[in-house]
């Protein structure tokens, strides 16, 4: 599994592109879809290749965004 | 919960969003930076854990909803007139932390006077400045900070200095007098500048939690639809153009 | 109660001080000078805020906010000031803010002079900012009156949340006669604000806005304005009538003019002209049914203001045709003698 998850609001984006041009790994692409305002929504085009960054949550200015991250292997008692 | 969110186990969210924000769209355009910033202010307040006692005061521009994007009290101002407003209410209460928002319109233009005069005196209050060097809300004439050979609605064939003066460094005035306790410069045309920002912001905010006078955050921002360029396009001008005239960094830092 | 020789702008700032205003926000302009004075002296010892804004934009802007905030708040100026308000009246007025702001009114138009004038009267009165509001308008005319008119205006102001004015002129701001101090307001009389942005701990946000995108919206708010008016004009029309009773002439005259109409009163009295005189006190709300009453049965209504004719309309709203209603005013701050002003009432005398 890759290390992050990045989860868009479908209804807030407003496909903007700055989340798919930030992002220094490729993830993210336009998809698809439209929203109900008719906008096509970015979304996670090459999952795999998250690093759980947030780079491209730190560009979305419609606050879209929210980033998941691998929690580390505990350590063994 | 997280099997709700569809995210599996052993994933811990890095980044959400703001508490002090409410659940209202935003209504800037499609890659405003508006919207990042807006963000920012609600992160500081989050972090300084102020939202109880802040009063935030909208502008007349863009963001003049902006207190439907946030949990707080707000003021809505006379175009201009944040600062004078902030004046006033931080003198009938200075406990509480008292915020202005504007434009480069607003605060630089028609609000010229009531900002160098709250720098002036000091005021305790934080002043947030979305300088993006056009007037977005009325449909893109030329603003104080418009630069040399820009085009707007009111400068067709390009700023002329000659006719319109030079784009106004209103910080760069502000941080010259003694009133002021931090003035800086940031932008948010990529993720690090985004995150120099937020630091500035949140230092802007805490200043005032701890008395130490009038501080303003100025941040280069982009306005894609007024320059006709696409979102990256606009914030690629923003990084490569705006800086030519507006370096970044603070111009005034009292401790 | 205490008894002092007091000028007119001093006066009004002791009463204002009574009264618990909390901020205080001006910009110097002759003829209220020594009320600015007064309170950069007095009101920073009396736990209040004083401040010199940079001019009487930011100053009505400041109040603004300090009124937001949920605290009695002011501002004082003369007619040039007061234009320069007038877009922060108007957020005043549809925002709900009380707040009171004192006009000492000068001549005009323009520059004009520094000379008592009421040219101000239909600023104060139908509006002067944009939009369809009202401030309580409050006319002294005499010293104590003003100390008075000043402590009712931020009880209006508060009770109804519509900025007051206190409309004044040159004269009674220079001149010094002995007044009695009113009582200070227990600060615990002082309505709360459950309305201001006093921090969101424990409540849902308050905003404070005059701004709503949808029509609908906004004409809500509006006919919120236009309720509160009408309760205003049904509660709070105050006037002032000296031998009315068995009048043939009537003066309408209000502040200095109407001082002076006293006097005017009098004098034709002596000559054997039945004259009286009703003195508005609110200009707004303005005593139409009073005055519409009185031209029921007196055939003369004779109006003098210091200025081409601003209240003598509404006067002639009120009478119609019930009466005649001549006029007589003076320009460029010339205020008119009582002498001058019983020849205009030879004039029309029957």
């Amino acid at each position: 599994m890759a290390k992050g998850i990045v989860v868009i609001d479908k209804e807030r984006c407003k496909g903007c592109g700055l989340c798919i041009d930030a992002c220094p790994f490729g993830v993210l692409g336009f998809s698809q879809e439209y929203n109900s305002s008719g906008y096509q929504v970015a979304y996670m085009a090459h999952p795999d290749r998250c690093t759980g960054c947030a780079i491209c949550a730190q560009v979305c200015p419609e606050v879209a965004i929210e980033v998941y991250r691998e929690q580390p292997a505990k350590e063994g008692a | 919960m997280l099997v709700e969110t569809g995210i599996p186990a052993g994933y811990r969210k890095v980044f959400g969003r703001p508490r002090a924000l409410s659940d209202r769209k935003f209504t800037y355009c499609p890659g405003c930076h508006h919207g990042i910033i807006t963000r920012l202010v609600a992160e500081a307040i989050d972090e300084l854990g102020i939202v109880e006692r802040t009063v935030g005061i909208s502008p007349v521009g863009c963001a003049v909803f902006l207190d439907q994007f946030f949990k707080c009290d707000f003021v809505q101002a006379a175009h201009g007139r944040a600062c004078a407003v902030a004046t006033g209410i931080k003198r009938a209460r200075p406990d509480l932390i008292v915020f202005t928002y504007q434009g480069d319109g607003d605060l630089a233009s028609i609000g010229a006077a009531e900002t160098v005069h709250a720098a002036n005196r000091g005021e305790n209050i934080t002043v947030i400045f979305v300088n993006n060097a056009v007037y977005g809300m009325t449909g893109g004439e030329m603003a104080p900070t418009t630069l040399p050979g820009q085009r707007t609605t009111t400068t067709p064939w390009g700023r002329d200095p000659r006719v319109h003066g030079y784009p106004l460094k209103i910080s760069e005035m502000l941080a010259q007098l003694d009133g002021p306790a931090y003035i800086t410069r940031q932008a948010v045309f990529d993720a690090k500048h985004v995150l120099l920002a937020r630091k500035a912001i949140i230092k802007a905010f805490r200043n005032q939690i701890e008395g130490k006078g009038f501080s303003l955050v100025e941040v280069l921002a982009a306005c894609p639809t007024n320059l006709h360029l696409s979102p990256v396009e606009a914030s690629r001008w923003v990084a490569e153009e705006a800086t030519k005239f507006f370096p970044l960094g603070d111009l005034k830092d009292a401790g | 109660m205490s008894r002092v020789l007091m000028r007119g702008n001093e006066a009004i700032a002791e009463a204002a001080i009574r009264a618990g205003v909390r901020c205080y926000f001006c910009y110097p302009i002759t003829p209220q000078g020594e009320l600015v004075e007064y309170m950069a002296r007095e009101l920073p010892k009396r736990g209040g805020v004083f401040l010199q804004a940079e001019s009487e934009i930011a100053a009505i802007n400041m109040v603004y906010g300090a009124a937001a905030a949920g605290v009695r708040a002011m501002t004082s100026s003369s007619s040039p000031g007061i234009s320069l308000k007038q877009e922060g009246i108007s957020y005043l007025a549809m925002a709900r803010l009380p707040c009171v702001i004192v006009n000492m009114m000068r001549g005009g138009p323009g520059l004009g002079n520094i000379a008592p004038s009421q040219g101000d009267y239909f600023q104060a009165t139908k509006g002067g900012g944009h939009g369809d509001y009202h401030l309580i308008v409050l006319a002294p005319s005499t010293v104590p009156e003003a100390a008075e008119l000043v402590m009712l205006a931020f009880e209006l102001s508060d009770r109804y949340r519509v900025p007051a004015m206190v409309l004044a002129d040159g004269m009674i701001g220079q001149m010094m006669e002995p007044v009695e101090l009113p009582e200070p307001v227990e600060p615990e009389d002082i309505p709360p604000r459950p309305w201001a942005v006093t921090g969101a701990k424990g409540r849902p946000k308050n905003v404070i806005t005059s701004f709503d995108l949808d029509p609908e919206g906004l004409k809500r708010m509006n006919l919120v304005l236009q309720e509160t008016y009408r309760e205003i004009e049904g509660n709070e029309v105050r006037w002032e009538e000296v031998e009315t009773a068995d009048a043939e002439i009537l003066l309408v005259a209000y502040g200095t003019v109407g001082r002076i109409a006293k006097t005017v009163v009098r004098l034709a009295r002596e000559e054997g002209i039945k004259a009286g005189l009703l003195r508005p006190i609110t200009l707004w709300p303005f005593p139409y049914e009073q005055i519409r009453e009185l031209a029921s049965r007196i055939p003369v209504v004779l109006t003098v203001e210091l200025s081409a004719g601003q209240m003598w309309e509404d006067v002639r709203l009120a009478v119609g045709d019930r009466a005649e209603t001549p006029f007589y005013g003076e320009l460029g701050g010339v205020v008119p003698t009582p002498g001058r002003i019983l020849e205009e009432v030879r004039k029309y005398a029957r």
